[in-house]
């Protein structure tokens, strides 16, 4: 068995994916991060394991408290992020096509 | 898969580069940047102000389904008819900053042509944080094609 999940498998969860958009603008720890979600405490601090195995989420130690936080340069590596983005702007300019196809037609 | 947009964003470079092959004619194209009741049948905004001339400015706004009213603006620095416009884009309340916007038209054959949009941000933080936005928004939409993807890992 392959202990070592990959970026997809750990996104493709819901709720790891609500902890990454939690994370993306501050650092919390894993209290604060649970607080946010009504599943159990053990829950979420396997959801925080698995996101920090492969490197979506770094680990930064502040006296005895560990906060988390994204690492930027992995979740860059989700070609998602930059599909959705793609994605947004493909359907924008097909409506842009089809519109102006419609205009020329119309004269 | 047909990829016909293509956005080209490199690792720790405040910018970003977007390109699209249109079937239609580069006039047709530029029209539909330049006029602002066709901005609105496709961009799904409201057209507040366009003055499509150096030192110009315009204003959009979107109502999403909720009502919420989003707004955009800039300042129209070039104003070049079937080449380019140069102008500056702020998403109004959000922390992306002002970005500045090139947008360059095309003829690539007579019904074809080519825009391609070179968005240069503050920082490379701001970049990424606008090139994520659309994943937050959309996360249900993703996660369907992120189930494909862990599928075929299977």
């Amino acid at each position: 068995m392959n202990l070592r999940r990959d970026v997809f498998q750990a996104i493709a969860d819901p709720t790891r994916r609500a902890i990454l958009l939690l994370v993306a603008s501050q650092s919390l720890t894993a209290g604060a991060i649970a607080a946010n979600f009504d599943t159990a405490r053990p829950t979420v601090s396997k959801h925080l394991a698995i996101l920090t195995e492969c490197d979506l989420l770094e680990q930064e130690y502040n006296g005895r408290e560990v906060y988390y936080h994204v690492n930027p340069k992995k979740m860059k590596e989700l070609a998602d992020f930059i599909e959705a983005f793609r994605k947004l702007w493909d359907d924008r300019f097909n409506k842009l096509e089809s519109v102006m196809k419609k205009y020329k037609s119309k004269k | 898969m047909e990829r016909k947009t293509k956005i080209n964003a490199e690792d720790g470079k405040q910018e970003l580069m977007i390109t699209r092959e249109f079937d239609l004619p580069l006039e047709l194209l530029f029209k539909a940047y330049a006029e602002a009741d066709i901005i609105e049948q496709w961009m799904g905004t409201k057209v507040l102000k366009l003055e499509n001339k150096k030192h110009g400015s315009y204003r959009f706004e979107t109502t999403d389904p909720k009502g919420n009213k989003y707004g955009f603006n800039g300042v129209i620095h070039e104003f070049s008819p079937n080449q380019k416009i140069t102008r500056t884009f702020e998403f109004e309340n959000t922390p992306f900053g002002v970005q500045l916007e090139v947008l360059e038209f095309e003829k690539l054959t007579d019904d074809t042509s080519k825009l391609t949009i070179h968005t240069i941000f503050e920082s490379v933080a701001k970049r990424d944080q606008m090139l994520q936005m659309p994943f937050a928004q959309g996360i249900n939409m993703a996660h369907n094609r992120l189930q494909e993807i862990v599928n075929k890992l299977k």
